[in-house]
C-alpha cells in the first residue's frame, strides 16, 4: 500500500508506520518513545502557525515537529488496528 | 540456490551496502515465519546465482521489539548459506555483540565492517586478521559510502559459499528455543491478565487536552495559570521572607553584635555588614526559592509544562529555540538560576548555549522589587501597573532581539520530540524531594560566589577607612566617578551607578544599597528620590537595570553550565551592551520629545 509522510495526515487519522528515515540518534529516541515499524499511530492534533504534531502511539501521547515527522513514513490505515 | 542474509544494527550503512551489492533488481517479497515483508534480490556472485536478503536492522537479535521477532523468526525458518553482518567500524566495542551472538547461533557468519573511512578519521584501526581468528570468521573492512573494500567482500563471500552448508535451522530454533518460550509465555499471560485497547485513551487526559491545547484559548489559559502561580509565589512568600530577615536580624542583634564587639572596627564591619548582612540577604531569599521550586515541581510533574512546549514550540522555532527553551525561560521569571540549570534536558549544546543566552533577560523576581520601589516612588498609581507592564514586555523583547541575533552563532538542528504524559497529580513526597534536591543544588552553588561577591562590595564601599562609607570618595565612589561618562548620558547619577554596581551581585541588594546611599529608608527614601529623578531618568535605571548583566549567581551558573569562559564573558557584554544602548536611546528620545 502507498506510504505517505506522517506529517501529512489530519487530526483523528490512523496509520501505521512503514518506515524511519532518520539518523541514529533520532531512530534510538524515536524507538524509545515506540516508534516502531508496524506500529499504530494516530494523529491527534496539530498546532497552529505550522507548530508541532501530536501524536499517540498504544498508550503513550507524544509531540514532534512537522520536519521531524516528514522523515517519518506512514501507510493510512481507517480505524486503529 | 545460495541463501545469503545482511544482518546488521540500523543506522550502520547496510541498506547501501545492499543496493551497490544487488543494483536495481531488489524485490519485496514475503518470507515463512513472519508477517512483515523483506527485501531481497538475486545476483550472480563468483558463478553461483545467490538470493541476497536484506533483514531489518537490529540491536540485538534476543530482543522482543517487533523487528529482533522479525530477524529471529527469519532465521528459524528460512535456512541460510550465509550471515553477513555489517556493523559500524566507529561503533565497534558497542556493535561486536551482534557478531557475537549470531556465531553462538552455529551460523555461517562473515563480519563486514562498514564505514571504514569514518573510522580512519577518527583513529580507529583494526587488524583484521586478529579480529578474524579471534571470532572464527572472515572479516572484510569496506567503504559502503565510498565503495572501497567492495572487491575483498566479493570475494569472501563468494569464497565462503562455495563450500557452505545451509544452516540447520532445526537447531537455529533449539538454541533459539529458550527465546521462543520467553516470547510464549509473555504472549499468554498479556493475553489472559492484561487487557490492552488498540488505541488507550486516557478520558481526562483527552478532555482537558482538548481545552488546555485549544488552538485559540490555550496559550491565553497558560498565561493566566502561571500569572496565578507568581501571584501564589509572592502572596505566600512575602510572610516567610520577611520572618527569615527578622530571625537574622534578630541573632545578629542579640549574639553576633555582642560576640564580636571585641574585634577591630573593620574586621567587624567586613564580617557584619559585609559577610553576614550579604548572606543574610540572600537567605531571606531563600523561602521564596523553597516555594518557587515547589510550585514547579507541581506544575511540571502534572505534565502541563510539556504542553506549554507543544504550545509554543511554531514561535520559538522562528527564533532557533524550542519549546523546552520557552519554559525555561517562564521559569527564568522566578528565577534565572534554576531555569539556567533546567537547559540540561536539551542535548544540543548550540540550543543549549542559545537559550541560556536568552534566559537572563527573564525579569526575575528580585528585579521584580526594585520595579515595585521605585515605580511606587516616581509613578502615579494609576500608571504604576502600566509601568510594570511595559517593562514585561521589553524582557520579552530583549530575549528576542538576542535569540534572532544569535541564532546564526548558535544554530542547531537538535529534533524536538518530547512525550505528552497523561495529567497526574504528583505526590506531595515527590513534589518535597524534588523541590529540597534543587534548592541544596542552589544554595552549594551561590553560596561560595555570593561570600566572595560581598566582601568585594563591602570593601569598595568602605576603603579607603577614613571616607564616608559609601560616599564618594570610597573607591566604590570613585568608580561611580568613572562611570559618569557611560552613565550619564542615559540619565543615571552616582548614586545610582554604585546602586548599579550592588545589583551586580544580586539585584536584591540594589533598594537596600540605595537606603545606604542616601542614608534613608523606607517613605522617607522614596520622597528623596522623587525629589531628584524625574520619571525619564528613573524608567531609563529600570531599563539597564532589567537589561543588563545578569547577577552574580546567574553569571557563575552560566559558567559552570556551559564550561566555557568566552561564552560566560560574552554572556556577561552583550546585556551590558544592549541596556546600554536601550538605555540611552529611551532616555535621549524622551529628553528630545520634551520630557
Amino acid at each position: 500500500m502507498a506510504t505517505v509522510s506522517l506529517s501529512t495526515l489530519k487530526p483523528g487519522e490512523f496509520a501505521v508506520i512503514a518506515a524511519l528515515h532518520t539518523d541514529e540518534a533520532l531512530y534510538h529516541r524515536l524507538a524509545a518513545m515506540g516508534f516502531r515499524i508496524g506500529k499504530n499511530i494516530e494523529l491527534v492534533r496539530r498546532a497552529k502557525f505550522a507548530g508541532p504534531l501530536h501524536v499517540r502511539i498504544g498508550t503513550t501521547d507524544i509531540m514532534l515537529r512537522r520536519v521531524d515527522a516528514q522523515r517519518i513514513d506512514v501507510t493510512p490505515s481507517s480505524t486503529p488496528q | 540456490m545460495k541463501r545469503v542474509a545482511l544482518l546488521g544494527m540500523p543506522n550502520t550503512g547496510k541498506s547501501t551496502f545492499f543496493n551497490r551489492l544487488t543494483g536495481a533488481s531488489a524485490r519485496v517479497g514475503n518470507w515463512p515465519g513472519i508477517t512483515v515483508e523483506l527485501m531481497s534480490a538475486k545476483v550472480l556472485l563468483g558463478g553461483n546465482m545467490v538470493e541476497i536478503i536484506d533483514l531489518p536492522g537490529v540491536y540485538d537479535i534476543h530482543g522482543f521489539s517487533d523487528d529482533e521477532l522479525v530477524v529471529r523468526h527469519f532465521l528459524e525458518n528460512n535456512p541460510v548459506d550465509q550471515v553477513l553482518i555489517i556493523l559500524n567500524t566507529t561503533q565497534i566495542e558497542r556493535q561486536l555483540s551482534l557478531a557475537l551472538q549470531l556465531k553462538q547461533l552455529g551460523l555461517p557468519a562473515m563480519l563486514l565492517l562498514n564505514m571504514s573511512d569514518e573510522a580512519k578519521k577518527f583513529g580507529v584501526t583494526v587488524d583484521i586478521e586478529k579480529m578474524s581468528q579471534a571470532l572464527a570468521m572472515p572479516v572484510v573492512l569496506l567503504s559502503a559510502k565510498y565503495g572501497s573494500g567492495y572487491e575483498q567482500a566479493y570475494q569472501a563471500i563468494s569464497g565462503a559459499i562455495q563450500t557452505s552448508q545451509p544452516a540447520d535451522t532445526k537447531e537455529i530454533r533449539d538454541k533459539l528455543k529458550l527465546e521462543s518460550q520467553i516470547e510464549a509465555k509473555m504472549e499468554s499471560v498479556l493475553k489472559h491478565a492484561v487487557q490492552i485497547p488498540a488505541q488507550m485513551t486516557d478520558k481526562l487526559t483527552t478532555r482537558l487536552d482538548s481545552l488546555l491545547l485549544h488552538p485559540w484559548l490555550g496559550l491565553p489559559l497558560f498565561f493566566g495559570v502561571m500569572y496565578a502561580l507568581f501571584q501564589a509565589i509572592f502572596i505566600l512568600g512575602k510572610p516567610l521572607q520577611d520572618g527569615v530577615a527578622w530571625a537574622l536580624g534578630l541573632f545578629r542583634g542579640e549574639i553576633l553584635d555582642h560576640l564580636l564587639l571585641n574585634l577591630p572596627a573593620p574586621v567587624q564591619g567586613l564580617l557584619l555588614d559585609g559577610i553576614y548582612n550579604g548572606v543574610g540577604t540572600v537567605a531571606a531569599f531563600v523561602p521564596i526559592i523553597v516555594l518557587f521550586f515547589l510550585f514547579m515541581a507541581l506544575v511540571e510533574d502534572s505534565g502541563y509544562l510539556s504542553r506549554a512546549a507543544f504550545l509554543m514550540d511554531a514561535l520559538m522555532a522562528k527564533m532557533g529555540l524550542d519549546g523546552r527553551s520557552f519554559v525555561m525561560m517562564l521559569m527564568g521569571f522566578g528565577c534565572n538560576v534554576p531555569a539556567l540549570m533546567g537547559t540540561r534536558v536539551m542535548r544540543s549544546r548550540s540550543l543549549r548555549l542559545l537559550t541560556m543566552m536568552v534566559i537572563p533577560f527573564s525579569l526575575c523576581s528580585a528585579r521584580l522589587q526594585v520595579f515595585v520601589f521605585i515605580t511606587t516612588a516616581l509613578f502615579a498609581p494609576k500608571n504604576a501597573p502600566l509601568v510594570l507592564f511595559s517593562l514585561y514586555l521589553f524582557s520579552f523583547a530583549a530575549a528576542i532581539i538576542t535569540a534572532l541575533l544569535f541564532k546564526k552563532r548558535y544554530s542547531n538542528i537538535e529534533p524536538f520530540i518530547l512525550e505528552l504524559p497523561p495529567y497526574r497529580l504528583p505526590t506531595w513526597r515527590q513534589i518535597v524531594l524534588r523541590g529540597w534536591h534543587e534548592v541544596r543544588h542552589f544554595l552549594s552553588r551561590a553560596s561560595k560566589f555570593i561570600i566572595v561577591g560581598v566582601v568585594l562590595v563591602w570593601v569598595l564601599t568602605h576603603f579607603p577607612l577614613d571616607a564616608t562609607p559609601a560616599g564618594n570618595d570610597t573607591w566604590a565612589g570613585m568608580i561611580g566617578g568613572l562611570l559618569a561618562p557611560i552613565l550619564d548620558p542615559l540619565g543615571i547619577n552616582q548614586q545610582l551607578a554604585i546602586a548599579l554596581i550592588f545589583g551586580f551581585v544580586a539585584k536584591e541588594i540594589v533598594i537596600g544599597s540605595l537606603a545606604v546611599i542616601y542614608g534613608l529608608e523606607g517613605t522617607a527614601l522614596m520622597s528623596t528620590m522623587a525629589h531628584q529623578l524625574d520619571w525619564v531618568q528613573a524608567y531609563s535605571f529600570m531599563l539597564f537595570t532589567l537589561i543588563y548583566t545578569p547577577c552574580l549567581s546567574t553569571l557563575a551558573t552560566l559558567r559552570n553550565e556551559s564550561g566555557s569562559y568566552a561564552y560566560t564573558a560574552l554572556a556577561l557584554a552583550w546585556p551590558l551592551g544592549l541596556a546600554w544602548t536601550v538605555s540611552l536611546a529611551f532616555y535621549q528620545g524622551a529628553r528630545a520629545l520634551g520630557y
